[in-house]
């Protein structure tokens, strides 16, 4: 499809499927639209109904002030689709240009996007997963089924997993006023994202706001009555919690299966791609017509050193929907590169958290501005001597600033005096835990989070 | 009517909880909760609130802009 000719037939009268109707996936499809591309469009979505926001889910519709079927996005403009809905793609024939959905039907395309995003990692045990009472928290009808259990005002809350999903949800209990427990295996909450430092900031947090917070401890067991309602949560260390309600948030799997056998770079770290957003095959060629976006798109970043980065973030699902449906329609000189500085927002405790960069992509941390004790700062990321993410707590004004700051590759500890700088901002390493820690049930993991230490380490199981 | 704002541009300036209070609200000190899905009555008044994001972070929809799926299950 390399000729301006063969582009113009396609832009008029080409075919494309997108294969994921969420954020990404619509966000695509308009911007084809806005391109002036006027072929058949088909979106295919193993959900029923329009595509929806997922943020406000763990939030405005858990405080009950949103209904769960309220957050349906809005549009810019008509996409005029085909919708394949309530239906999931099952496989993806490269050769013949096909995506096959799990019904048996065979969807031709001339290009296609794949944004098919991450589902919620279930409770491991099935048993367990299934009584009455246990929550994961990524789809609509997640989310009402919670609203309407914490609206029944259980008797307590038990959240397993302490990244920003479970501490959202820990914040709405609290604001609610249910006593809620949270159980933890690193040493902090939101360590994983964002280091020891924060994380000992989002602990002091939670226990400040009444929760029960349990740090280095596994769920090991949740235990049912007769009827199958959840009633205990054992622990690791032999302690016990009585709840009605556990939600389990334990982070979200990619969905690639469907594409295992179609030849694409494709496994639990999501669809390779390049910074164009077009798929590599697995001998790590770049293909033409296959395009990918959102959180399973797994890109490499020219500001972190050309690493392949996979974010969860609700900007990226925007941003690389652009790209990709620009990409999509333009010749090879006129193709945009995915160059933006990811940034991600949480509201939890009444405080606005923010980031900007990659803060795993660190070796120390400073507060840079501001109090952590009045939890109003910003924290700055840096490795090997240039800054490289940043984080507010209610301070978020000053993130453009440190955006720039990364963007050229400022030194670290920032240099530029800024107002409101505590005295002693000395850098302290960035400390996140091994993910050998934290990863449960994966076959290997990326261990040391500074770049020169990373490596593949295998994770044995044992039952 | 729907809408949503984009969070990452958001900065808190709170015009839009001033102009449309009962579609955007102020959590704590910054951080900013809205309904996805207000009352059409209120549509004049986002409006005017998406007008006035010195961000320009909030995306309503444009009525002539709906598309809805005729998906169907197959089971």
């Amino acid at each position: 499809m390399s000729s301006a000719h063969t582009l113009r037939r396609f832009r008029r009268d080409g075919r494309v499927v997108i294969v994921g109707a969420s954020l990404a996936g619509l966000r695509a499809a308009e911007a084809l639209r806005g391109e002036g591309f006027t072929g058949s469009l088909t979106m295919i979505g193993d959900e029923l109904g329009e595509p929806y926001d997922r943020p406000p889910l763990s939030k405005q519709v858990l405080t009950g002030w949103v209904p769960a079927d309220g957050t349906t996005l809005p549009r810019r403009r008509g996409i005029d689709a085909e919708w394949l809905l309530g239906v999931p793609a099952d496989g993806l024939d490269l050769a013949a240009d096909q995506v096959r959905l799990a019904d048996g039907r065979r969807i031709p395309f001339d290009r296609m996007l794949i944004a098919t995003g991450v589902r919620a990692r279930p409770w491991p045990v099935e048993a367990e997963a299934a009584l009455d009472g246990v929550f994961v928290v990524r789809t609509r009808e997640d989310a009402a089924g919670l609203q309407r259990a914490i609206a029944a005002g259980p008797s307590r809350v038990l959240i397993i997993g302490a990244g920003f999903t479970g501490s959202e949800i820990a914040s709405v209990c609290r604001e609610r006023g249910l006593p809620v427990t949270v159980a933890e295996l690193g040493p902090a909450p939101l360590v994983g994202g964002l280091g020891a430092m924060i994380g000992e900031v989002a602990a002091d947090m939670q226990r400040a706001h009444g929760v029960d917070l349990r740090c280095g401890v596994k769920v090991t067991r949740l235990e049912g009555d007769a009827q199958g309602r959840l009633r205990r949560a054992h622990f690791s260390d032999g302690g016990t919690v009585d709840a009605e309600v556990a939600v389990v948030a334990l982070g979200g799997i990619r969905n690639t299966e469907w594409l295992r056998d179609s030849g694409l770079a494709v496994g639990v770290w999501g669809v390779a791609c390049d910074a164009g957003c077009r798929a590599f095959d697995l001998n790590g060629l770049v293909t033409d017509d296959i395009f990918v976006a959102g959180d399973v798109a797994r890109s490499p970043n020219p500001i972190y050193e050309y690493r392949f980065i996979s974010l969860e973030h609700w900007a990226n699902a925007v941003e690389q929907a652009e790209i990709a449906a620009h990409n999509m329609v333009s010749t090879q000189a006129d193709r945009w590169p995915h160059l933006s500085i990811p940034a991600f927002w949480s509201i939890q405790f009444g405080v606005n958290i923010k980031s900007v960069g990659v803060p795993t992509y660190a070796d120390e941390v400073v507060v840079a501005q501001g109090s952590v004790s009045d939890r109003r700062f910003v924290a700055a990321y840096g490795y090997q001597g240039r800054v490289t993410a940043a984080v507010s707590f209610n301070n978020a004004k000053w993130l453009d600033h440190y955006r720039r700051l990364i963007e050229t590759a400022a030194p670290f500890p920032p240099p530029c005096p800024t107002p409101d700088q505590p005295a002693d901002a000395k850098p302290v390493p960035v400390d996140f835990p091994g993910p050998t820690l934290l990863a449960q049930g994966a076959t290997v993991v990326v261990t040391g989070h500074d770049p020169g230490e990373r490596r593949v380490t295998v994770m044995r199981q044992h039952r | 009517m729907r809408v949503v704002v984009d969070l990452s541009r958001c900065q808190g300036y709170a015009q839009c909880a001033f102009l449309a209070p009962d579609a955007f609200r102020m959590h704590g000190e910054e951080a900013l909760m809205y309904a996805p899905n207000p009352d059409d009555a209120q549509r004049e008044q986002v409006l005017r609130a998406a007008a006035a994001c010195p961000l320009q972070a909030i995306l309503v929809d444009r009525p002539e802009g709906r598309d809805a799926p005729v998906g169907t299950s197959p089971s």
